[in-house]
């Protein structure tokens, strides 16, 4: 946490739901800090070949733009119109009814009405009316049009990058009118004049080279993983011995990098090798981890349709390289949102390999059958349902557990029941947080869509308020003390989240107490969670420190 | 003092002034009975089916529904067949509750903080309540005009008018329709312009159109129920305007024509402004599509070739470090110098 971070106290007496007295196009922005990220590195823009690196700060009054910035803008506008219906109706059909207003989790921690995802996408809208439309080159600012000067594009550049584009607004919104897809333009078009973050384009850049967004070598995570095989079998007894790369295995696992290098999506990793280990040993299950794809999520998704699409190609591309029958995709928010809305489109057809079915179960992922790509959670909801995992589910009882969905599988996938389904079979005491704030009306971490940087903590902490604020709920009335989540970023986002509005409450992955739960075969007595943490009455007796 | 409600409010005083004098010069009656109920008409026409067919012409590269509820995944698993619908089935009955009924809307909730440190979500039903009501009166009134046009009455608008006037009090017998729908464009009003958030993000062009249907709706119960205009000549006027052979008796007073130019105006008004949300939200991509985009593979018509970094450069950066490490490779050391013309360039789109 910064030094300089106002106490919870302060940021809650500061929100003021009141919209300012004069009107929002006369409302000059002020970029603040704590409430924006870095711009991108140069070199990371330069190296992934996207338009206009150089270094520049949001903080100073000349941003080094190219000098036929408008007309680049204006050009680019008018491409994503003739290629997005989606957007043309977004620009053309919103009645301003408000619904969407106090959706927002950041209008809801800032009460800056800017931050109503109505106003966000008005921020567009306005320019677009003066370029593209009629009405708005005649009667300007009465029907909403503005042009595009350097304070506008600053405002842009500040709110696009308030938003997470959790699509929270779009279930409320009579027309579904997505401010998800409308951040997704507009942080395109900043994209087209080299206005990017560094929290984004940095890893993107990673990714692009190295497999992962963290930047992590081939030689590395075999390193790191060398060294969770290590804490299984203190814990356990038992070597793991994932495999790497190979060639003819039955399935693919792709999961986010973050799961292998921060606590605690560290553990969740350990719960997935565990896990494969358990079925191996016992079905025969074939599975490979990929250092080359090794990556599930995609910052390159924050940056343009193109850019995405350039990093997941590798996750078919290795698919077909190690002639794998499906993919196995591990615990991630964005990263199911681009499997689940885009990977097919944009990369497939993956008619290289086989629909999907469960080795272990016979299950057939209907669902999954033209991707090939199954959930995790969906596959070890199958597993547990079969009743093909021996668990012990006492050794999850120090927790009380209550689940957050990630915005992404919730709203852009719709993965809600099999997660649950897996904590209730894998630990006994879950409790869930008020109807309106999760499945469909969850809230965002507050960090979602590449702004969990350092930098820019207060935006996280006033953006994951109202998601704290549900959990200090449960907290409160219950005693949970544990917040699942099927998501990386979640698990980097919400263990600070909680730290400042809720501090007694940790954070977890699913498959973390999978691993806590599961009995691996020939295990020694267990003593600890996954942690290292004594388990309360199994701690060894010899031992008492 | 708002400038955007004031300037729409003048606007529509502007009009009602224009049509009530305008009928009393000479040639008035024809401008405004005939020339440009015809135009506007003909705006509408024409400007609805050319935005139409300008959003048709995007593409909808992605599959990109909110799922508002639980996927179809596993048989076992209950699926929202409505709010995450995988079939087009599903689909169409998602699109008929979001049209009809505004289930979108029903969701809504206001949010407050409660106590200084706790949020609350209430569900907020006013202004769910409020846009169905305006909206359904709003059809009930356009069809119950019908009449105006049609010789004989069909039964249909006969039956319909009898549940319309079921109060069965004053006369003639007030229609429910046309005070819902007074009563309802007075509430959208109020809200934009007391809700401080709503009147913030309002503009004028929001304002202009809940005037002018206000005025429409006020014109048309002034008529009925005070001035009682005369209907026989009004029905003359409707026939003679839907069979192209304009006919204008004096009997009709100048609030008809007011009346007359106010539809005229929102119906000309209409492609241009977001009262286009009545087609929009046909096209809307986040609703009007199955959330079954792992099973079915949705096309992009645009999807081209990118450049993407390959396994071959990837292994040939990392390669020593990979074998190092006891990871397979492709290629070994000694073979990249002879062979490595193979792994360059960036790799074309699969097929």
């Amino acid at each position: 946490m910064p030094d300089d971070l106002a106490k919870p106290n302060e940021l809650l007496s500061k929100i003021d739901y009141k919209p300012s007295k004069t009107g929002w196009m006369d409302t000059l922005t002020e970029i603040r800090t704590g409430m924006y990220c870095y711009a991108s590195n140069p070199k990371s823009v330069e190296y992934l070949g996207l338009p206009h690196a150089r270094g520049w700060n949001p903080l100073d009054e000349d941003w080094k733009l190219p000098e036929n910035w408008k007309e680049i803008i204006h050009n680019g506008l008018r491409e994503q119109l003739d290629r997005f219906r989606s957007f043309k109706v977004f620009m053309d059909i919103c009645v301003r009814c408000g619904a969407c207003a106090d959706k927002c989790h950041f209008f809801i921690g800032t009460g800056d009405p800017k931050n109503m995802p109505v106003l966000r996408a008005e921020l567009l809208r306005s320019v677009y009316r003066n370029d593209f439309t009629t009405a708005g080159k005649i009667l300007g600012k009465m029907v909403g049009a503005r042009e595009l000067t350097f304070d506008v594009l600053k405002e842009w550049w500040y709110y696009f990058f308030q938003c997470t584009e959790c699509r929270r607004c779009s279930i409320f919104c009579p027309y579904g009118i997505d401010t998800a897809e409308i951040t997704i333009m507009a942080r395109e078009l900043l994209n087209l004049l080299g206005l990017n973050i560094d929290w984004i384009a940095t890893p993107v850049a990673n990714c692009y080279r190295t497999g992962n967004h963290l930047g992590i070598q081939p030689h590395a995570y075999i390193d790191m993983m060398d060294f969770f095989a290590d804490d299984i079998e203190e814990i356990t007894g038992i070597k793991v011995e994932p495999s790497f790369n190979k060639k003819g295995a039955d399935i693919l696992f792709i999961t986010p990098s973050g799961d292998v290098f921060a606590d605690p999506g560290t553990y969740t990793a350990m719960g997935y090798m565990m896990l494969f280990h358990y079925l191996k040993e016992k079905y025969g299950f074939d599975i490979t981890w990929s250092t080359y794809a090794s990556e599930g999520g995609n910052f390159g998704f924050f940056t343009s349709h193109e850019t995405m699409k350039r990093l997941n190609a590798k996750m078919y591309a290795e698919a077909k390289r190690l002639g794998v029958k499906w993919i196995l995709g591990g615990e991630c928010g964005h990263m199911w949102r681009v499997i689940n809305q885009y990977m097919d489109t944009m990369n497939g057809p993956a008619d290289f390999m086989e629909e999907p079915v469960s080795p272990i179960t016979g299950t057939k992922f209907e669902n999954a059958k033209s991707t090939k790509m199954v959930h995790i959670a969906e596959f070890t909801a199958d597993l547990i349902k079969h009743g093909k995992l021996d668990l012990d589910v006492s050794r999850n009882d120090h927790l009380k557990v209550t689940y957050h969905d990630s915005c992404n599988t919730a709203r852009g996938m719709g993965i809600l029941h099999e997660p649950r389904y897996v904590i209730k079979n894998i630990c006994n005491n879950f409790f869930e947080m008020p109807a309106n704030t999760i499945r469909e009306m969850t809230f965002c971490c507050g960090s979602g869509s590449g702004l969990n940087a350092g930098e820019d903590m207060e935006l996280r902490m006033v953006g994951g308020l109202a998601r704290a604020n549900a959990v200090k709920y449960v907290h409160e009335k219950h005693g949970v003390n544990m917040l699942a989540c099927i998501c990386a970023i979640d698990r980097a986002a919400l263990p600070p989240l909680m730290e400042y509005w809720v501090p007694d409450v940790d954070v977890t992955g699913l498959h973390e107490m999978v691993g806590n739960a599961l009995n691996l075969p020939g295990q020694k007595e267990r003593t600890t969670d996954l942690r290292s943490e004594p388990l309360p009455g199994m701690e060894e007796e010899d031992n008492a420190e | 003092m708002n400038v955007n409600y004031m300037v729409s409010l003048i606007a529509v005083i502007v009009l009602f002034l224009l049509a009530y004098v305008g009928v009393k010069v000479p040639g008035g009656q024809v401008l405004f009975g005939a020339v440009i109920p015809y135009l506007a008409v003909i705006t509408f026409i024409v400007g609805v089916i050319y935005r139409v067919i300008d959003w048709g012409h995007s593409p909808v590269p992605f599959r990109i529904p909110s799922t508002c509820g639980q996927q179809k995944s596993l048989p076992w698993v209950k699926s929202a067949s409505l709010d995450n619908p995988a079939t087009t089935g599903g689909v169409i009955v998602r699109m008929i509750l979001e049209i009809l009924l505004f289930r979108s809307l029903f969701r809504n909730t206001k949010c407050e903080l409660k106590e200084g440190d706790k949020l609350s979500y209430e569900w907020e039903k006013w202004l769910w309540l409020g846009a169905l009501a305006f909206h359904w009166s709003f059809a009930t009134v356009l069809i119950r005009h019908l009449r105006l046009f049609l010789e004989p009455v069909p039964a249909c608008l006969q039956f319909l008018e009898k549940i319309d006037g079921f109060l069965q009090v004053g006369l003639p017998g007030v229609l429910l329709s046309g005070v819902v729908l007074l009563a309802a464009v007075t509430y959208l009003l109020l809200r934009r312009i007391f809700i401080p958030q709503v009147r913030y993000i309002s503009l004028a062009s929001d304002f202009f159109p809940l005037f002018l249907i206000f005025g429409v709706a006020f014109t048309g119960i002034l008529m009925r129920y005070f001035s009682k205009v005369d209907v026989v000549g009004a029905k003359e006027i409707a026939i003679g305007l839907a069979t192209f052979h304009p006919s204008l008796p004096e009997s009709v007073g100048g609030l008809f024509y007011v009346h007359l130019f106010f539809v005229s105006v929102l119906l000309a008004y209409f492609p241009f402004s977001k009262l286009m949300h009545m087609a929009g939200i046909f096209f809307s991509p986040t609703r009007n599509l199955p959330g079954n985009s792992r099973a079915v593979r949705h096309i992009n018509p645009w999807n081209y070739p990118v450049a993407v970094h390959t396994y071959e450069e990837y292994e040939d950066e990392f390669r020593e470090k990979m074998i190092e490490a006891g990871l397979p490779v492709e290629k070994e050391i000694v073979a990249e110098s002879t062979e490595s013309a193979e792994s360059t360039g960036e790799s074309e789109e699969k097929e």
